[in-house]
């Protein structure tokens, strides 16, 4: 249903947020870096236009972000404004491409274009000097057009292109530096791990159109919401989506290829492995809300488990297991957004619907914060590496920038009360209570402490102690200079980020670790400011609930309203948080610190605990199973089948034609050719000879012969004239 | 032979006994395993056919028959068989290896020919003789058939010639 | 008379000196059955020359006497030649042409 004219331009016009970037990605692609008369086109080679698009898309996002608030004040139950136009038609179904503008999707317009703007100005600066600088904006941007495309998708094959066009540029983002073996073959576990999850995507889409026959999403709701909709067929649809968003989203067990992809540089990382494309699952459950609400029984009196919670909840745990025994700074931060993702989605399960869309929107600020101060560590203090045991420690004082923003987004990120984590994601733990989920409720106050023990391992890691490895190279003064300068060098050479050997660093070598340029600063402190103050925009204790009102009519299906906020329930979480940054920070002391210990190297002299730190290391062996056991399985038998057939069927049938070629050749040349042809043409010259050694004795220069045969010969010629005269 | 009521009984009755002589004669010549009888044989033919010539009222023909074939022919036939030094006497091997080829070949031929002239010439009656006078003849030889006249006398002088020719000893 | 007598005498006559020409190994004795066949065409001719009441065939038949003569003459000459040459005149023996 369309909604009146009056919705407003920007609402009418939304379709041009993802076309903007598309057009730009097309012409960053064909002339970003065209040369005239010897001299570049766009100076950036193509980045300008990239940054420039963005631009306007979230010029434009603000705008129906504003025009929609104004839309839904004072209106009971919005509708959204909904344009279609038909793509193509076959077979009397019609495929259209549109936009559904309700509450979520000005939600993620807003903040895919923000967060796209502000990584984009941050590349400016990060990959400087790459070695495909114009492909990597390329790509960005494109990424950026698709998952705008899919965020307001009208329909569930809008909504599929966008997903793939994500799930495309996460592989040639993945794999930018591709010379390096590792970064490609993380570039395809990402694609083919989500890959295995579109199964279920496509199949979910196909029952929903063999059941509602129709792809669009208003269409969906009134069919999800039909009483007479059989629940059977809700169910599947709904498990077979969820499929999807297992893969997309890095759920339990399909999580595994997000660590894999921080082989990609920092600002991809920043943007789609943890705050737009792996939300992309979240973003699907939630828009099609009345289908698993309905198919699942989320929410039905007495339920205390369903698939999307329990999922959520595995994943959180986890990955959070996970996230303390990594060395890599962006690996703890993948396994935190895995981590987070859980928490997402369980609140989708809970029925918490509102606090789970609103962490979304929160956990985009504050942990592209966190990224990007990696990144921003990396660029100008531990030189291009990410170890934080190797190259980091006591950054401290040197990066005060990037360790304050850093500071803010933890907070945000562990739930400290007045932080935007607590509002969101504490409200989902409060919804699962209140829902009686209880188990999950647990879950969630468990992952709220494991979240914050290891952030405050990786930021003591990272800022405090004594600096190691690379930030340590330049603590001293000048007299270490020309040591460090070769050794410097040396590390140069090893270099595993594909950057040209700085022509167009501002500064000299060797350098001090110091902040880094403000292309890069200023985001961060944009976004850490975000993670402070859009908090309030659905703060329960302080009773704002502006973003509640705007969405709340995209859910679709009836919710039960959450309970009332109450410090009192807030409690729990906050003793978690206390207890688990109290206990965190002596353990790394202890471990890290100078002082000596009897915790220090307790895991190596404890076999039980070393068993679980092992199994902690491998990942679940996890990994081992998908990669060892399960596709060994299949593609080995069938690689062996298809080698098999190879050799032993289309070799044997060229060889046994070749061979029948040959063994023909053969008969034909001793039966025919020799016997046959051979025999005709000796034949005839036998048999000639043999008629002139019969007709010989008639040449017997004998008279008398010559007489009788002359003689003979008049009279059977006489008989003849006489018998055919008679 | 139907020559029943025929005043003619009497020359047929001379024809049938000189063919019978001549044809035995015939017979002998080919078969004879003496050469001087074969010849004497082929005389006695010969003078058979010249009586023959007689029954045909040409006494020209039946002369010259005597006196050049049995009076010059045989002669030089006798003369080659004693230069030839045909034994005298009963010789084993005067037939060639293939001499039964000679007997269906010799009967075909006469089955033919019989049962031509039979069909052909079935009932034609010879005339009354009619005297076939020299002068005539002689006419007939030097006026009509005057140029072979003079080819005959070229071919007997030529194999006169010839025959001196190939049969000198030096 | 009939006209059949003669000619049938004659063809029996031809017959046999037919048979002689091809049977016989002495080549005098050939000669000799070409004599016989030859007397059988004459007697053939006057036969003829008697029912058309023709002179034509007396001369015929008186020329070929005279042929005949020549022939024997010269084919006796021949016969003593090969036999001085080769002490022999049996025709088995004169292959020379044989294929």
């Amino acid at each position: 249903m369309l909604a009146e004219e009056t919705a407003g331009w920007f609402l009418e016009h939304a379709w041009l947020i993802p076309l903007i970037p598309g057009i730009a990605f097309a012409v960053i692609i064909l002339f970003g870096k065209r040369e005239i008369g010897g001299r570049r086109v766009f100076p950036l080679a193509g980045a300008e236009i990239g940054l420039a698009s963005m631009v306007a898309a979230l010029v434009l996002a603000i705008g129906t972000a504003y025009q929609w608030i104004h839309y839904v004040r004072g209106v009971e139950d919005p509708e959204p404004v909904i344009k279609s136009w038909t793509w193509w038609q076959s077979g009397g179904v019609k495929f259209g491409l549109g936009e559904h503008i309700d509450g979520l999707a000005v939600t993620m317009l807003f903040l895919v274009t923000l967060i796209s703007t502000l990584v984009q100005i941050y590349s400016l600066e990060y990959v400087r000097g790459d070695r495909r600088y114009t492909h990597f904006f390329a790509s960005l941007t494109l990424f950026s057009a698709g998952m705008l495309t899919m965020v307001l998708a009208e329909n569930m094959v809008q909504l599929i292109l966008g997903w793939e066009i994500m799930g495309l540029c996460s592989f040639l983002l993945i794999g930018h530096w591709w010379e390096e073996e590792a970064n490609s073959r993380a570039a395809l576990k990402a694609f083919l791990t989500v890959r295995v999850g579109d199964v279920g995507l496509l199949v979910g889409t196909a029952i929903m159109f063999g059941a509602a026959g129709t792809f669009t999403i208003s269409g969906l709701f009134d069919w999800a919401n039909d009483p007479a909709t059989s629940h059977t067929v809700l169910l599947w649809a709904s498990v077979a989506l969820f499929i999807g968003c297992i893969g997309k989203s890095g759920q339990f067990p399909l999580h595994t290829w997000l660590p894999d992809a921080m082989a990609g540089p920092t600002p991809v990382s920043s943007l789609l492995h943890s705050s737009t494309m792996v939300v992309a699952g979240v973003f699907l459950v939630a828009r099609l809300y009345p289908v698993f609400h309905t198919g699942l029984m989320i929410n039905v009196v007495g339920q205390h488990f369903n698939l999307i919670a329990v999922i959520g909840g595995i994943t959180i745990i986890i990955a959070a297991g996970l996230a303390f025994v990594q060395n890599d700074i962006k690996k703890v931060l993948a396994y935190s957004t895995v981590s987070q993702l859980g928490y997402m989605m369980m609140g989708l399960g809970v029925g918490a619907w509102v606090p789970a869309v609103f962490h979304i929107f929160t956990h985009a600020f504050f942990k592209c914060c966190l990224f990007l101060c990696a990144g921003s560590v990396s660029h100008t203090a531990s030189h291009h590496s990410f170890d934080m045991k190797k190259d980091m420690g006591g950054l401290a004082r040197k990066l005060p920038i990037t360790f304050g923003t850093w500071i803010l987004a933890t907070a945000a990120l562990c739930g400290l009360p007045l932080m935007s984590g607590f509002f969101s994601k504490d409200e989902i733990i409060d919804f699962a209570g209140h829902f009686h989920y209880t188990v999950f409720f647990v879950i969630g106050l468990i992952g709220a402490m494991m979240t914050t023990a290891y952030m405050t391992r990786a930021t003591y890691l990272t800022f405090f102690g004594e600096p190691r490895g690379a930030a340590a190279h330049f603590v001293h003064g000048d007299a270490h200079d020309d040591h460090h300068a070769v050794a410097h060098d040396v590390h140069d050479v090893h270099d595993a980020h594909g950057h040209e050997p700085e022509p167009a660093h501002a500064r000299p070598l060797p350098f001090a670790p110091t902040d880094s340029p403000w292309l890069i600063t200023v985001p961060l402190l944009i976004l850490g400011f975000f993670s402070i103050v859009s908090g309030y925009l659905n703060a329960a204790a302080f009773k704002t609930n502006f973003f509640h009102r705007w969405t709340e009519a995209a859910i679709g299906v009836e919710v039960p309203e959450g309970g009332a906020f109450k410090w009192v329930n807030a409690l729990p979480s906050i003793i978690m948080i206390a207890a688990g940054f109290a206990i965190s920070l002596f353990v790394c002391t202890q471990i890290y610190g100078t002082a000596d210990s009897r915790l220090k190297g307790l895991t190596q002299r404890r076999a039980v605990l070393r068993g679980g730190y092992q199994f902690l290391v491998n990942k679940y062996y996890l990994d081992y199973l998908y990669e060892k056991v399960i596709v060994h399985a299949i593609a080995h038998p069938i690689a062996a089948a298809a080698y098999w057939v190879n050799q032993n069927v289309l070799d044997g049938v060229v060889n046994a034609v070749g061979i029948g070629g040959r063994k023909t050749g053969d008969w034909v040349y001793k039966n025919v050719d020799q016997r046959v042809v051979d025999g005709a043409v000796n034949g005839s010259g036998t048999v000639a000879r043999g008629t002139g050694g019969v007709l010989q004795p008639v040449q017997s220069g004998k008279v008398s012969m010559y007489g009788a045969l002359l003689f003979g010969a008049a009279a059977v010629g006489a008989l003849v004239l006489v018998l055919v005269n008679s | 032979m139907l020559a029943a009521t025929d005043l003619d009984v009497a020359q047929n009755v001379a024809f049938g006994i000189i063919a019978v002589i001549m044809v035995v004669s015939a017979i002998n010549v080919v078969r004879s395993r003496n050469v001087v009888h074969a010849a004497l044989s082929l005389v006695a033919l010969m003078a058979g056919a010249a009586a023959q010539y007689l029954l045909l009222a040409a006494e020209f023909v039946a002369v010259t028959q005597v006196l050049v074939y049995i009076g010059a022919v045989m002669i030089l036939f006798l003369f080659g068989v004693m230069l030839t030094r045909a034994r005298v006497g009963r010789e084993t091997d005067l037939n060639n290896k293939n001499w039964a080829i000679g007997i269906p070949v010799a009967l075909l031929m006469l089955g033919a020919m019989v049962y031509v002239l039979l069909q052909g010439f079935g009932d034609d009656r010879l005339q009354p003789t009619s005297q076939v006078s020299t002068a005539e003849l002689s006419d007939s030889i030097f006026k009509p058939f005057l140029l072979p006249f003079w080819a005959l006398s070229f071919v007997l002088l030529a194999a006169v010639i010839g025959a001196i020719v190939l049969a000198r000893k030096d | 008379m009939l006209l059949n007598e003669f000619l049938l005498l004659g063809a029996v006559l031809f017959c046999i000196g037919v048979y002689g020409v091809i049977a016989r190994k002495n080549a005098v004795m050939v000669l000799m059955s070409i004599e016989v066949i030859l007397n059988s065409v004459n007697i053939n001719l006057l036969a003829f020359s008697q029912l058309h009441n023709n002179l034509d065939g007396n001369v015929f038949a008186l020329y070929i006497i005279a042929v005949a003569a020549a022939e024997v003459g010269v084919g006796l000459a021949m016969v003593l030649l090969i036999y001085r040459n080769r002490k022999s005149i049996s025709l088995d023996e004169l292959s020379e042409m044989k294929g």
